[in-house]
């Protein structure tokens, strides 16, 4: 699958309560949680992102909270994928499981700009710059996560798997 | 064949690798394997299980695998706060009942969920412990597997009775020598945070060595344990000792099995720390790995206090708080508030007095809940204030709004800060050797 949107760039160490702070996830409306999306970092956010963006962040992406509305916020407010030099754990697992795939990259957060368009294999890991053509190798996704990507989230994959 | 299985039987492992592989159906396992692992107890709070009640219903699942190995406790905004709160409480309560979970610990009975496991013996040694909040790692001092996960994965557990979990790679940490009046078990985990980052031990398992953590309190290894998320671990562990099975008689709810690290197993790192010569230390904002000694944060002038926690809301914690608060106030214009992590550690600072101490302290004292830690309630910071908490994550807007700030410390130094009005040394406020 090709992914193709505007790129949004953050740095290092980007946190959970700055992804949607903790009033805001109260409830399961998925909408709700798109609105307060990087509320933390720019209040206004949500409302200029188009829908296929890309965000590029540094390391340790998804730090701290295991809130799932991170994730949620992220997807509903139209982000298709987030590369990072590195997530953390939880949100990286949070993020498979509801289907909101992340790419793994040391290199690209270096070599592309804010308001870049780029094109994101999500089967090869390769990163394109659209204007430039530059290309950046991210690590691929694993096997499992990808089964779980095509299942659409863990829920899917285990009700496939329970005959449910 | 055979000589190939018994070369993987004779395999030297660690604790957390032993008790993974103990919950699969194989007998060894090794750092970065997939595993299925079968949970023995899955924790959800009145943020995180809402969400997961409504990922179960969505593929149309009627009944959790087992519903005494779940355990739900409403503490985040509890009290209900609002009417939203009181709504997740609500979805989570009828979800109780409905699927016959006994352990749902109602406002009265209940704590900050990591204080009120280990208190209650619902968390033994060799168990494998996953919960629906990043602090689960908490019950790693027990000698447990622990680690936190989102609704989803909460969702899945409550349903299967298993997840798939990588094998963490180890880091191994051994902390020598004894510390100073006031340097507690916060410090040598804010030290080790600043020391290693925030991602210092990303997916890793995070185990403690050493004569000064066999020296450790179970407090302060629940203290510990508590903040390995914060540089990015999955779990953090500690092997079983004498303190474990001193804190663990007449508490423990089952049967349990102890795994020790083979002498010859495989660390990706092993650090050492010399904790004699430390000072209490200080997390500056926006980060727990921003950390300096108290020294360097004496010009630091506070508008709050907070007490109390999954990282520092046990007893123990409120006793220090209260040697240094004992006849003395807050400083004018500081707000101290003091939140004790369960009810049963409500009730104990009642009978020894310390509830006492902190009322003449001006300190106000809450009934248990996460409250102000996560900005949620019970002292929420406004533009630009100031707070020394002994909680666990300073990040922007945390406590409240985005343009406040929280240092994090130890509850001595933060007791010391309320009488000071700036983030003090408790030596400022007692005379050392008193």
């Amino acid at each position: 699958m090709i992914l193709r949107g505007k790129v949004w760039k953050f740095g290092n160490d980007v946190d959970t309560d700055v992804i949607i702070p903790v009033q805001h996830t109260i409830g399961t409306d998925l909408e709700e949680f798109g609105k307060h999306c990087m509320e933390g970092l720019d209040p206004h956010f949500a409302g200029k992102v188009i829908p296929g963006d890309i965000m590029v962040a540094g390391t340790n992406f998804g730090c701290g909270s295991s809130r799932e509305p991170a994730p949620l916020a992220i997807k509903a407010s139209g982000i298709s994928c987030v590369i990072a030099k590195s997530f953390a754990r939880i949100f990286y697992r949070n993020a498979f499981n509801i289907g909101l795939p992340l790419i793994d990259s040391a290199d690209a957060w270096g070599g592309v700009e804010e308001g870049d368009e780029i094109e994101v294999n999500l089967d090869s890991g390769e990163i394109r710059v659209v204007s430039t053509a530059a290309v950046f190798k991210a690590n691929p996704i694993p096997p499992f996560m990808q089964q779980l990507i095509s299942d659409g989230g863990l829920m899917n994959h285990i009700k496939r798997k329970l005959n449910l | 064949m055979s000589s190939v299985s018994q070369r993987w039987c004779s395999m030297p492992m660690t604790i957390t690798e032993k008790i993974l592989a103990a919950h699969t159906s194989k007998g060894v396992v090794l750092p970065g394997e997939l595993i299925d692992a079968r949970i023995d107890v899955i924790m959800g709070h009145d943020l995180s299980t809402p969400l997961a009640i409504h990922e179960m219903e969505k593929i149309g699942a009627k009944k959790v695998f087992d519903p005494e190995k779940i355990i739900l406790v409403p503490d985040h905004f509890t009290p209900s706060k609002d009417v939203k709160a009181a709504e997740s409480c609500k979805i989570m309560r009828e979800f109780a009942k409905r699927q016959g979970i006994t352990h749902y610990y109602e406002l009265g009975e209940m704590g900050i969920a990591h204080a009120l496991l280990p208190e209650e013996g619902l968390v033994v040694p060799g168990d494998v412990v996953v919960g629906g909040d990043s602090h689960s790692c908490t019950y790693g001092a027990i000698g447990s597997f622990a680690t936190g996960i989102g609704s989803t994965d909460l969702a899945a557990a409550m349903l299967t009775g298993t997840l798939w979990l990588k094998v963490p790679e180890s880091m191994k940490l051994i902390l020598r020598g004894e510390a100073r009046k006031w340097v507690s078990a916060k410090d040598l985990i804010l030290h080790i945070i600043g020391d290693i980052g925030v991602d210092g031990a990303l997916y890793m398992a995070m185990e403690f060595a050493g004569d000064a953590i066999e020296r450790l309190s179970m407090s302060g290894r629940l203290t510990m344990a508590n903040m390995v998320v914060e540089a990015g671990a999955k779990n953090g562990i500690f092997a079983v000792d004498k303190v474990t099975e001193a804190y663990l008689r007449g508490r423990a709810r089952r049967n349990h099995t102890v795994f020790q690290s083979d002498p010859d197993a495989r660390y990706t790192d092993v650090r050492e720390y010399d904790v004699e010569s430390l000072e209490p230390m200080v997390a500056f904002p926006h980060s727990p790995g921003n950390v300096k000694p108290v020294s360097e944060a004496s010009d630091i002038s506070i508008d709050q206090v907070v007490i109390g926690s999954c990282t520092n809301g046990r007893i123990e914690d409120l006793r220090v708080a209260a040697e240094v608060l004992q006849g003395r106030k807050a400083a004018p214009g500081v707000r101290l508030i003091i939140i004790p992590a369960t009810q049963d550690t409500y009730s104990q600072a009642m009978k020894e007095g310390l509830l006492e101490v902190f009322l003449a302290a001006k300190g106000i004292v809450s009934t248990p809940t996460c409250g102000p830690c996560v900005g949620g309630h019970m002292g929420v910071l406004a533009k630009g204030e100031s707070a020394a908490s002994t909680t666990n994550r300073n990040f922007i807007g945390r406590m409240g709004h985005p343009e406040s700030k929280v240092y994090l410390v130890n509850p001595a130094v933060a007791a010391a800060s309320a009488v000071k009005g700036r983030i003090a040394h408790p030596d400022e406020v007692i005379s050392r050797g008193k």
